[in-house]
């Protein structure tokens, strides 16, 4: 027996044809570690507001400044992570149950919650008149 | 010299750690509060937040909004902890830099949380 145990392993990204399971797949992942990134950000947003007026001043100012857009990009940014984290979740909690794994069906809700993180996005910031 | 020792004694002490179906449950239960609470959160903090200091420090001060935003903030800090740590498990190998940031995930989401819990307390009316 060798020293080394022989794990199995799995064909790399670039091996792979692209499909939708596959890109649920990693989104859930990806937008996973953005939500991180997320939640730090609320997290320093609630210490400058507890912080007083002055340390609030400067998320306000850095917002009305140039990088302004790029917050606004951001926030849209993490507003699809969160729906789509969120409505992906809920088919991890139903596979939990031991329902849907048929293939087609898998496929087809794949795109459908790619889709519908795309609205709820949407519709947040369209409809909702942020932008 | 080939190796004298029986199957059951070499995987022995290899397998799993035997803590893995709590994490599962843990991961599970804390989504299933965020599918509940994040929602509620986010649109109350969109909603609140966005016309200046007085409008934000004021929700978050609320009853209604202190308590939703740490339900919500705490629900979701444990949920990452536990999710970033399968991330780092999954794709760091070299051992120090695996357990340096396993380490550096917990400080992580203990210390944003402690954060959190002093500044909505202080915000608290």
């Amino acid at each position: 027996m060798a020293t080394k145990p022989h794990q199995p392993l799995s064909p790399h990204l670039q091996n792979w044809r692209w499909h939708a399971t596959m890109a649920s797949s990693i989104l859930h992942r990806a937008t996973g570690v953005a939500n991180y990134i997320g939640a730090v950000l609320v997290s320093v947003w609630l210490v400058l507001l507890a912080a007083g007026p002055d340390a609030y001043g400067v998320w306000e100012d850095l917002n009305a400044g140039p990088l302004g857009i790029l917050i606004t990009l951001a926030f849209i940014g993490f507003t699809f992570s969160v729906s789509f984290h969120l409505l992906n979740g809920i088919r991890h909690l139903v596979w939990d149950a031991g329902i849907g794994f048929d293939a087609k069906g898998s496929n087809l809700r794949s795109i459908l919650i790619i889709g519908g993180a795309v609205i709820i996005t949407a519709g947040i910031w369209i409809v909702g008149g942020l932008v | 010299m080939g190796d004298f020792r029986t199957p059951l004694a070499r995987v022995r002490g290899l397998g799993s750690a035997k803590s893995g179906t709590g994490h599962f449950i843990a991961q599970r239960v804390s989504a299933i509060a965020l599918v509940v609470l994040m929602p509620l959160f986010l649109v109350m903090l969109a909603k609140h937040a966005g016309s200046g200091y007085e409008a934000a420090a004021a929700f978050v001060g609320s009853p209604l909004g202190a308590i939703l935003t740490l339900l919500a903030m705490t629900a979701a800090l444990y949920h990452m902890r536990l999710g970033l740590q399968v991330v780092v498990e999954d794709y760091i190998y070299k051992p120090g830099t695996k357990a340096a940031l396993l380490i550096l995930n917990t400080f992580v989401a203990a210390g944003l949380w402690i954060a959190v819990l002093y500044s909505v307390l202080a915000l608290a009316r």
